[in-house]
């Protein structure tokens, strides 16, 4: 019972490395994840005029969808206003890589798809952009989830992840959910 | 009786005022939120009350339990009357009708911001100017937390500053940097905007300094709870401190790592690179420390204490301890609760793995559990202890006072837990109304449900701690008085970076000139196309 004030410090410092230890290893784990997986939040500080991104460039009505980019890979382009997702639907194929980029022309925005490590926020000013392969097919929920007004608890989307045998794009490459 | 009694109660009221009409607000957002639909469910009504929750909750609650708490201590653990009681009260009349202010603009439905803002979404201007306001009258108060510790340290020349009191100005110092974030933002951003005197705002600069704001104003809500685990639980319990001097290590810790932290709110927005994420990452893993630490030295207090009253063995001593007090079942609570909130703490910062969880009930679950949980229980706990110096009388019996400590406990676990599902399951936040007929959310109605039971135990314990409080016929105590806990060893010398802050506040210059420097510096050096306003005032 009797402990010394050398004894206190000594137990308190033994503690101390074991506090060190388990934040290290915390950090550790995270860092193997970012670098070995490639777990990485979307940092990719692009900009976008929000207040003419719908007059030109990628984020025009003719744009927005899902297309498969001449190098193979798939783009899935989506604004995110005030109410809604445009397009309210997007087909995606399974086991294979998919960016989706976001861009708003008025407030602050949130994506998540449930079940996925799809989850960013989209900010009016930036476009925000997410890597990911779909494992399982089927309509993926897809709502808002950043307070944007009063209508934010309407708005939400679908990810229709699609086998790739049934993910058939058009001509140009492009993909939607009602079957084009 | 404490000389200072009257302003510490008239803050400690305005407090657990807005404390009680927030725990109504709450009941009700989770009732609207389940499948059973309560009145004036819509959802001009439902944002308007998560506004005036959030506003009631972190910045009038906490701003006004700090402020009292914090001259209660300065007077009773300095042993001299506080300096300058007419600017502290100078402080408390500006900090209320800045409260009134926002509270009126939120009931006017001129406000459904929520408490965080978010620009370029615009309310009426009075919402921001009153909480400016709050935080003008909280700014007097770091001022004379900061004077009254050094006028005793002049008049006491080489001694070492109570414990209770050199973490309360840790607090005050903490928070003056803290409100530095939010500071700028209103007044650079959001007030001209609300004001019609600019049109749009650059929204990345303002999320970048409501985050500086973000994790330390958590902190300073957080600073009263930890003051009562290392000065006022081990006295509760019949023991001693175990270590004075960790004690003021873990309050330099919250100091410096509370602030160079921010970012970890916005590791899924898109203006800032991995690389500062990265950093404010393994700072906020630094965050942990001081946790860790205290709870190491208040489970070694507590154990001299089971041990002082016979417990043997090697966890004899926890059923030794007075679990009848208040003060010692509320640290036992607060501590479990603490372990919940802090493990899906490090599940958020873990800033690959916030992708699972971001905007998610996961978070929501988070924060109640270790506000609401382990802050609140122990305000709850510190206010039973000091009421009879304020009153001269008991909060209440003892019984009815462990009763409400364990409602809260309850209803916090039975809230909580179903929202971690939840979030795991994708329930996304800020929704009014869910469409349970949707067949992919079908499935929550039932939890959802369970989390309203727990808020409305919640809220019966909210209202049981205000009746304990006002309760008339309790029992008088005669010269009652307030004891902090002594250490185990006296700290008879201290090094003068453990008495003062000097150096401290260097420290955190320069961490948050590495952490923020460049991330705000960014917006001014390539700014960013700005976004229109948008008002919700008209």
């Amino acid at each position: 019972m009797a402990a010394s004030e050398e004894d206190v410090l000594r137990t308190e410092i033994r503690w101390s490395f074991v506090v060190f230890a388990a934040t290290a290893l915390i950090l550790i784990s995270i860092l193997y994840a970012g670098l070995v997986h490639g777990i990485n939040p979307p940092s990719n500080i692009e900009t976008v005029d929000p207040k003419t991104l719908h007059l030109s460039g990628e984020f025009t009505e003719g744009n927005l969808g899902t297309r498969v980019e001449a190098d193979g890979g798939v783009t899935v382009r989506v604004v995110t206003t005030q109410f809604a997702f445009v397009p309210q639907c997007v087909v995606v194929p399974t086991d294979r890589k998919v960016t989706l980029r976001f861009a708003s022309p008025d407030v602050i925005h949130g994506v998540l798809v449930a079940g996925t490590n799809v989850n960013t926020m989209v900010i009016p000013g930036y476009v925000s952009q997410v890597h990911t392969t779909f494992k399982t097919t089927g309509d993926l929920l897809t709502p808002c989830h950043e307070f944007c007004g009063l209508g934010h608890s309407q708005m939400w989307a679908i990810v229709r992840a699609v086998a790739p045998a049934d993910f058939k794009p058009d001509a140009q490459g492009r993909a939607a959910c009602d079957g084009r | 009786m404490t000389a200072a009694r009257r302003l510490v109660l008239f803050h400690l009221w305005t407090a657990f005022a807005a404390f009680a009409a927030a725990s109504v607000l709450g009941a009700w957002q989770m009732w609207m939120r389940s499948p059973l639909r309560p009145p004036f469910a819509t959802p001009d009504n439902y944002f308007l009350s998560v506004t005036a929750h959030g506003t009631a909750m972190a910045y009038v609650l906490t701003t006004f339990f700090v402020m009292g708490f914090g001259y209660y201590v300065a007077e009773t653990a300095l042993g001299r009357p506080i300096p300058q009681p007419r600017l502290a009260w100078a402080g408390f009349w500006i900090a209320l009708f800045g409260t009134l202010m926002a509270v009126l603009s939120i009931l006017s439905g001129r406000a459904s911001v929520l408490y965080t803002f978010y620009p370029p979404i615009t309310a009426t201007p009075f919402f921001y100017i009153g909480l400016v306001l709050v935080v003008v009258g909280s700014w007097i108060w770091v001022a004379l937390m900061v004077l009254a510790m050094a006028q005793w340290k002049r008049a006491e020349p080489g001694k070492a500053v109570p414990l209770a009191m050199f973490a309360t100005v840790a607090n005050a110092i903490m928070w003056a940097w803290t409100t530095v974030g939010v500071a700028a933002e209103l007044l650079f951003q959001i007030i001209p905007a609300s004001l019609g005197l600019v049109q749009s705002i650059d929204v990345g600069m303002s999320r970048t300094l409501f985050s500086w704001t973000l994790h330390a104003i958590v902190y300073f809500w957080l600073f009263p709870a930890y003051i009562a685990f290392y000065t006022m639980a081990p006295e509760a319990a019949g023991g001693r401190l175990y270590s004075d001097t960790m004690g003021r290590l873990t309050f330099v810790l919250f100091l410096i790592y509370s602030l160079p932290v921010g970012m970890h709110h916005l590791f899924m927005d898109p203006e800032h690179s991995t690389g500062f994420k990265f950093l404010q990452m393994v700072l906020t893993a630094f965050v942990a420390a001081p946790t860790l630490l205290t709870v190491f030295t208040i489970t070694a207090s507590m154990e001299i204490a089971g041990r002082l009253a016979g417990g043997k063995g090697l966890f004899g001593w926890i059923g030794a301890l007075p679990w009848h007090r208040p003060m010692v079942l509320a640290t036992g609570l607060s501590f479990l609760m603490l372990f919940f909130g802090g493990g899906g703490g490090l599940v958020n910062m873990a800033y690959g793995m916030n992708a699972m969880v971001h905007n998610t009930s996961w978070v929501t679950a988070h924060f109640h559990l270790i506000f609401g949980g382990t802050v609140v229980t122990m305000y709850f706990a510190i206010a039973y202890a000091i009421w009879p110096t304020l009153t001269g009388r008991q909060a209440g019996r003892f019984r009815r006072q462990r009763l409400q400590l364990w409602l809260w406990f309850i209803g916090m676990m039975v809230t909580t837990l179903p929202w971690h599902w939840l979030g795991l399951r994708g329930q996304w936040r800020r929704v009014a109304l869910f469409d349970y007929t949707n067949p992919a959310i079908a499935a929550w109605g039932p939890l959802v449900i369970v989390s309203f039971v727990g808020g409305l135990v919640m809220l019966a314990s909210a209202l049981l701690f205000v009746a304990n409080l006002a309760d008339k016929n309790a029992a008088l105590i005669r010269d009652p008085v307030i004891r902090y806990a002594r250490p185990y060893h006296e700290a008879h010398r201290i090094p003068a970076s453990l008495n003062g802050f000097g150096l401290w506040n260097a420290v955190v210059a320069v961490l948050m000139l590495a952490a923020y420097g460049w991330p705000i510096a960014q917006f001014i050096v390539n700014p960013s196309p700005s976004a229109v306003v948008h008002r919700v005032d008209r």
